[in-house]
């Protein structure tokens, strides 16, 4: 059977050698990610239904355990402690994602009021947090808190902790350290939306003698609506996931679901529950963005 | 534009900038105390910084951590470029569009630990066929090319639609063929999005901590995983100078890129 040529940007070609081509330029990339991203997601799957075997190994058997434990049912009656973890790690997501959007609206405000000689400046003061290492920046956090710097001396002074320990490890210093490691997460696209804002909307609000949180809901947000909803997905999806911060500054006390996940890999070796624990965790993640995606489109209708 | 002038924004953005800022300046100064432990300045010196250079454990680690970024970044800025190309010049249909879309988008949004506890499966299983996965620098490059390539793509794909097809379809009106149109007429085009997606895949690399956690073994520590195992065993000066090095190198990387995208 002969191939009809076709006319394809100045080709002539036909389109069975232009998929043959277009194949050659895909392959390697989607072999790539096929055999390292998708089929071990998809075992992955499979794996958090199968079993931990006396050593550590995985036994292929398979059944609902993992997920029966993870909901805390366990050999010796039902404890809420897994459940607990997932819920506080969606509250600290939470919290850390709203915190950052109420700190990052000023300062990409701030930002982008700059002269633009001086605002290059300013933009690589937050880009360069942006692309410093966590566990630096998680690092210097715990260095601060130790016992004998001012922070710790301030609150032994105040009662909150006892003289001569550190802050951490607990809940404010996992806050703080999470706050300031995921805050340029979100404050750098929206900033990329921020310096874009059409600032005639906004005195036209004001003219028409809006209220300061009407001006805010209607003239800015859905204007900067775009990059705040990239700067949550950036700062949630990690919040989630996290186990640098809560490892080093919350330890045992306030642990989170990536340190249960990293457990499970680590001095536990149960795979098969970690697997488990993840599936658990992107489902939160999913729908807890999916939450987000119905509250936001209310916003625009407001 | 006007210029907001609220002493509250203004509060509130310098009290955000010190908190990005003060724990790495505490750890700078501190990098250059003589004191040891405490609340003390004693002087000013740069011995820990000269202390680095004879740890072996440390050149080791920054030799790793560098190697481990250059060789991802080099297979993923090459299979991630091809991936680009083969998504936006062909004419696909439309399911199979939105299933390369959805391939590409895929390692943005999955949480990393979830990568790498897969990944860490999977070379268990690999590692019957090939010593290749026997956790290393070998496993940890695949680990960080996974996530790299996508990134890659999504880069150089928006240059792609940035220089549109206007040029390629001259140049085939002027029969260039396969070869010629890659080499004279699609590369140099699409040299600075291919740098800047090489340029973001390193610094993705650099910046790693989860991916290489999992799947490094004995021998490959690199300097994050360094500065993580260290602060276990105690706070030093040490893991001060190292750790203020780090920030320097990410500050001028940084400096270099946004002076490189801005001309």
């Amino acid at each position: 059977m002969a191939e009809t040529p076709i006319l394809w940007r100045g080709e002539m070609t036909t389109r069975r050698a232009l998929t043959g081509r277009g194949l050659g330029f895909l392959s390697p990339g989607m072999l790539w990610l096929i055999g390292f991203l998708v089929l071990p997601s998809l075992l992955f799957i499979v794996l958090s239904f199968a079993e931990r075997g006396v050593y550590g190994e995985v036994v292929w058997n398979f059944s609902l355990a993992n997920y029966k434990r993870l909901a805390g049912f366990g050999t010796f009656g039902w404890t809420p402690d897994y459940l607990l973890i997932l819920g506080r790690s969606v509250l600290v997501a939470f919290v850390t994602t709203s915190v950052s959007i109420l700190l990052a609206y000023p300062l990409t405000f701030f930002i982008a009021s700059r002269p633009p000689r001086s605002r290059f400046m300013w933009l690589i003061i937050l880009i360069i947090p942006f692309w410093t290492n966590i566990v630096i920046r998680t690092y210097a956090w715990f260095f601060l808190f130790s016992p004998e710097f001012p922070f710790a001396r301030v609150a032994a002074f105040l009662g909150l902790i006892e003289d001569g320990t550190s802050l951490y490890p607990s809940a404010f210093a996992v806050y703080v350290g999470m706050i300031s490691d995921y805050l340029p997460f979100l404050a750098l696209p929206l900033y990329s939306s921020v310096e874009r804002l059409d600032w005639s909307l906004v005195e036209a609000a004001q003219d028409l003698y809006a209220s300061k949180v009407r001006v805010f809901m209607q003239a800015i947000l859905p204007q900067t609506a775009p990059g705040l909803t990239v700067g949550i997905i950036l700062t949630f999806v990690p919040t989630m996931a996290t186990f640098v911060v809560p490892d080093l500054l919350g330890g045992a006390k306030y642990m989170l679901v990536g340190n249960l996940i990293q457990q499970q890999f680590g001095p536990s070796r149960d795979w098969p529950f970690g697997a488990a624990i993840s599936m658990a965790l992107m489902l939160l993640t999913l729908l807890s963005m999916r939450i987000y995606r119905r509250k936001g489109a209310s916003v625009d209708i407001l | 534009m006007t210029r907001p002038r609220n002493p509250v924004l203004l509060a509130v953005s310098f009290f955000t900038i010190a908190m990005l800022y003060l724990p790495l300046f505490g750890v700078a100064v501190f990098s250059v105390n003589s004191a040891k432990y405490g609340w003390v300045w004693k002087e000013f010196t740069l011995s820990w910084y000269t202390g680095l250079l004879a740890n072996s454990y440390i050149l080791d680690a920054a030799w790793n951590t560098l190697a481990l970024a250059l060789v991802s970044t080099l297979i993923s800025t090459v299979i991630g470029t091809l991936l680009a190309i083969g998504i936006s010049r062909f004419p696909w249909r439309r399911r199979t569009e939105s299933l390369l879309d959805l391939l590409l988008n895929f390692p943005v949004v999955i949480p990393d630990i979830v990568m790498a506890g897969s990944l860490v499966v999977v070379f268990s299983l690999l590692r019957a066929l090939s010593g290749l996965f026997e956790a290393g620098l070998a496993t940890m490059i695949i680990g960080h090319a996974t996530f790299q390539i996508a990134f890659v793509a999504l880069v150089v794909r928006s240059r792609l639609v940035a220089i549109g097809t206007d040029i390629e379809e001259a140049a085939r009106d002027l029969f260039a063929d396969n070869w010629y149109l890659m080499r004279r007429v699609m590369l140099p085009l699409l040299l600075p999005g291919i740098l800047a997606g090489a340029m973001l895949a390193f610094t993705l690399s650099l910046d790693d901590f989860v991916i290489s956690f999992f799947t490094s073994g004995p021998d490959s520590q690199t300097l994050p995983l360094y500065i993580y195992s260290a602060v276990r065993r105690g706070v030093t000066p040490q893991i001060h100078a190292l750790s203020t090095l780090v920030v320097l190198i990410t500050v001028i990387l940084v400096v270099l890129a946004e002076r490189l995208s801005r001309k």
